[in-house]
């Protein structure tokens, strides 16, 4: 599987280092080259500099072709217009979006965006532990 | 009408005195309290404090009953989703957003925004009409079919001048719609009419053909 990840942040990072491990072929794109030290030691994937907002940047990170995109930034809108360019322009079979705020989350995904709010798993996940 | 614009600053700032002075209700949504407090010490109480993305702010602002909301914040991606959320969530009908990359227009139109504003572009076209020698100025772009109305001058020497218009090599899908002439009247060309130095020739062209109609109308 070929997989485009925007964001090389914490979870990115990770996520990036996760896939590499089981042999897909990952390209990781984020504005800050300082944020790559975050990648492991061992990663044999690409990692790109470059603005997903951009369909160069895109192009270059290999966005045609690719199976997955998921948008891993800190910002919501971000992540929502990324992914909106990966699956309206480049025709990307799935793209997956963080969003932090669960209003747009919903919104987003009635519009046929793959979405998920870490402020609703992590809230849910709290609330199980303090019941248990 | 009741328009909402999102960003306040100097465009949204400028708009909203503009809407307000021809009598249209007008709320800004500017996140920042030190912006938003000068704009209503300035045009009074107008200005909501809030993220124009959020729904809670959208609500708060009545954008239920709003008849065009207008995203003019320095963020692409913010100007697109505040219109998106409009759109979907509240169904404002009309949406129109900034763009700071004029290459985001396409996709701004395929998500539904219903009119987009390039201040790039319209910087560059006011840039091309006053360079007297530019020989190609944009018009009107009809983003919906493809087509660009164009404006180009017959620039003194050009190597169409004295050539019948049926001998031009235009590209396919270009069509010449009017030539200006000094000292007569604009006339609709037809293929026997005389290229002149000095014609503004008004023609409608698909988007990419562009440069082969400069090209083909200039001779270089």
């Amino acid at each position: 599987m070929k997989i485009l990840i925007m964001g090389c942040g914490r979870v990115g990072a990770r996520l990036a280092g996760l896939m590499d491990g089981m042999g897909h072929r990952v390209t990781i794109l984020d504005a800050n080259s300082y944020s790559f030290r975050r990648l492991p030691s061992g990663y044999s994937g690409t990692a790109l500099v470059g603005n997903a907002l951009d369909e160069e940047a895109m192009k270059r990170g290999g966005i045609e072709g690719t199976d997955v995109f998921v948008a891993l930034t800190q910002g919501d809108n971000r992540n929502i217009m990324a992914c909106q360019i990966a699956k309206h322009i480049f025709n990307v079979p799935r793209v997956i979006c963080r969003i932090y705020d669960p209003l747009r989350q919903e919104i987003y995904n009635d519009l046929g965006v793959e979405t998920f709010s870490p402020t609703v798993i992590f809230a849910d996940i709290l609330k199980e532990k303090l019941q248990g | 009408m009741y328009i909402i614009v999102v960003g306040g600053g100097r465009v949204g700032y400028y708009l909203t005195r503009a809407l307000l002075g021809e009598g249209h209700e007008t709320l800004i949504i500017e996140s920042e309290s030190r912006v938003c407090q000068g704009i209503s010490d300035e045009l009074g109480s107008v200005c909501l404090r809030g993220d124009g993305c959020e729904v809670s702010t959208l609500i708060e602002a009545g954008t239920e009953r709003a008849d065009m909301l207008i995203a003019v914040t320095g963020d692409d991606e913010d100007n697109l989703v505040a219109c998106q959320v409009a759109k979907h969530k509240f169904k404002v009908k009309r949406t129109i957003a900034r763009i700071k990359n004029p290459r985001h227009e396409i996709l701004f139109k395929k998500l539904g925004v219903d009119v987009t504003v390039s201040s790039t572009n319209i910087i560059l076209e006011n840039i091309e009409t006053e360079v007297p020698t530019h020989p190609l100025t944009h018009l009107l772009t009809l983003v919906d079919r493809g087509l660009e109305l164009v404006d180009v001058k017959i620039v003194p020497g050009s190597a169409t001048i004295g050539k019948l218009v049926k001998t031009l090599s235009l590209p396919s899908g270009s069509v010449l719609s009017l030539i200006i002439r000094r000292n007569s009247k604009p006339f609709v060309p037809d293929s026997d009419s005389v290229i002149q130095a000095g014609d503004r020739i008004i023609a409608v062209t698909p988007s990419a053909s562009e440069e082969a109609l400069r090209i083909a109308l200039s001779g270089a």
